[in-house]
């Protein structure tokens, strides 16, 4: 591995394993993909291990005992390896899921079976009940806040939660005051999907651990662009998906210490979980099988391991010094144009290339499509995170974010692009 | 700018946006209708103010894009002072612009829309049509809610 940013040279070869990147849009506008923060494209190496596994190796997996089953079953657990490690964690460590979503809701109704009593003895420490507290911030994505307020609803828990602060990062030290005694379950985004800000982990970890309550992340943001070792952040559990690390879509990996997943009960069951199974009941599979009922997303998983693989070697520390160059030029940018505010952190440290704006006067979807017709792809809307929006007084924003492919020539057409919205809309250069 | 860009955003949809009929709730309504879009955040409320049969006016407010502002406006404008069952025709033919892919309607449907038919443009963007919309559903909406709508739930 290198600790240098990605070179000229480096970052064409990069480019060229993403077929999709040298298409054109209408009137043969070359693209300009700022959308990487709502999903990645893919490259071939990610796309060929879909069709290879369908090709070659295409069976079902931990069942039968012939030469495809075993091929199919080694290809799927290589992937899961190959997640591990790029997270620096232990292989019976990662559950697949369909993504980062169904991966906190396992987590939360996991909580909640253990709350209902199951999962005996070990899984008691999991139960919620009145007056026992769920923390969150108000920074997260739906994905990370509604599974917590179900089950605070179903338990008759209460979900409390820290704010942010105008710079758009957590306001931590609201910890001290919202953490306590009856908190079971501390849940964060390890990088804001709208402000680009870095969680401070350890610090949500020291006061989480106080109260001896678990840590719940959500990596979405942070693993396809940060070295990211979860084990070392001291987190419990973190949910990550696979489509924004340059994989698949309807795949993703919950990670969590082995502990965690031995107390756990299980949430889906049926098929591929169990051991013993009578009239009456069951016995269930050691973790991860455990929460992997039923036939499993295993091309996305083989997919998924190739996009992991990738990234490897390219190395994230690389990935990450190439990223915050695009962090500095994409704030630039920005500054530059007149009647822009970003909503997040204007300092690039402890940021990533995620930049959330507004323009004075003229809605996030008009800006949006002001973009698309030069061929600038950005989302636009509330990004799934409306409390944060509305902690701002927004409804909508628009959203450039980038990713290894990601280039300071895309950067610089988003901006030329950007400075013609407002003139476009009859309102001046000038704020 | 494309031509296509040039039909989404017509000068009349600008000005509408600018300068929205009918926006500021007015009295109390005889039905009133809150509605969502919930891909980027817009909503509006919308009333009715109807005196038998007829719906003296619309009056509305919230908070959205230019083609939604606009589409708001220039509906308020168009249904003011119509009966209900035109109301509700109206509100068919513009659904039915929308699904047109820009290509628009016959001479006399158009002529029946009048300023709505500068919406055209926005039927070549599918996912700028439910925009355009937000204020025709909570027209809809406010109609059922006031017991006066005539047809049921369609297209």
């Amino acid at each position: 591995m290198t600790t240098a940013a990605l070179s000229a040279g480096e970052l064409a070869a990069v480019r060229a394993d993403f077929p999709l990147l040298g298409r054109t849009l209408r009137a043969g506008r070359p693209l300009v993909y700022l959308d990487s923060a709502a999903t990645s494209q893919k490259p071939e190496v990610v796309i060929d291990a879909e069709l290879e596994f369908y090709t070659q190796r295409n069976a079902a997996v931990h069942r039968g005992a012939h030469q495809l089953a075993e091929e199919a079953t080694e290809a799927y657990e290589q992937a899961r390896d190959e997640v591990a490690t790029l997270v620096g964690a232990a292989t019976g460590e990662i559950v697949w899921t369909s993504g980062a979503t169904a991966g906190l809701n396992l987590l939360a109704y996991a909580m909640s079976n253990a709350s209902a009593g199951r999962g005996g003895q070990a899984a008691r420490a999991l139960a919620l009940g009145p007056g026992d507290e769920v923390v969150v911030t108000e920074a997260e994505h739906h994905a990370n806040l509604v599974p917590w307020q179900e089950l605070c609803a179903r338990t008759g828990a209460t979900l409390r939660w820290i704010g942010v602060g105008d710079d758009g990062r957590l306001q931590l030290e609201q910890l001290a005051d919202v953490v306590g005694a009856r908190t079971k379950v501390v849940a964060v985004s390890h990088v804001s999907n709208v402000t680009g800000a870095v969680t401070d982990v350890p610090a949500v970890v020291a006061v989480a651990r106080s109260v001896g309550a678990l840590v719940v992340l959500d990596a979405c943001q942070s693993v396809p662009h940060l070295p990211v070792d979860l084990p070392s952040l001291g987190v419990d559990a973190a949910a990550f998906s696979g489509h924004k690390m340059l994989g698949p879509t309807g795949v993703g990996a919950l990670w969590a210490r082995r502990e965690l997943l031995e107390a756990m009960p299980p949430v889906t069951t049926g098929g591929s979980m169990v051991e013993v199974v009578t009239m009456e009941s069951a016995t269930y599979a050691p973790p991860p099988q455990k929460f992997e009922a039923g036939t499993q997303m295993v091309a996305q998983a083989v997919g998924m391991g190739a996009a992991a693989r990738y990234l490897r070697e390219l190395g994230m520390p690389a990935v990450a010094e190439h990223e915050a160059a695009l962090t500095r030029a994409l704030l630039d940018v920005v500054s530059r144009v007149p009647g822009v505010r970003v909503i997040g952190p204007t300092d690039p440290a402890d940021r990533l290339a995620v930049v959330s704006f507004v323009v004075d006067g003229v809605h996030a979807h008009d800006v949006g499509q002001v973009l698309d017709d030069q061929g600038v792809a950005v989302r636009v809307g509330h990004h799934c995170a409306q409390p944060l929006h509305r902690r701002f007084g927004v409804a909508a924003t628009a959203r450039a974010s980038a990713s290894v492919y990601t280039t300071l020539a895309d950067v610089e057409a988003f901006g030329e692009a950007l400075a013609t919205v407002r003139p476009f809309f009859g309102l001046g250069g000038a704020a | 700018m494309s031509s296509a860009m040039e039909q989404l955003y017509q000068q009349l949809i600008l000005d509408h946006a600018k300068h929205p009929h009918g926006k500021g709730l007015a009295g109390p309504g005889t039905g009133e209708s809150h509605q969502v879009n919930p891909t980027c955040g817009d909503e509006v409320t919308l009333r009715v103010h109807l005196d038998d049969g007829t719906l003296d006016a619309v009056s509305w407010d919230g908070q959205g894009c230019s083609i939604s502002q606009a589409s708001l406006s220039v509906m308020a404008e168009l249904v003011e002072g119509k009966q209900v069952e035109q109301v509700e025709q109206l509100g068919e033919t513009f659904r039915a612009l929308m699904r047109a892919r820009g290509a628009g309607l016959s001479e006399d449907l158009e002529d029946e829309l009048g300023d709505a038919t500068a919406f055209t443009g926005v039927a070549q963007y599918p996912a700028r049509i439910k925009c355009a919309l937000l204020g025709w559903a909570a027209l809809r909406d406010a109609l059922a809610q006031a017991g006066v709508a005539t047809k049921g739930e369609q297209g």
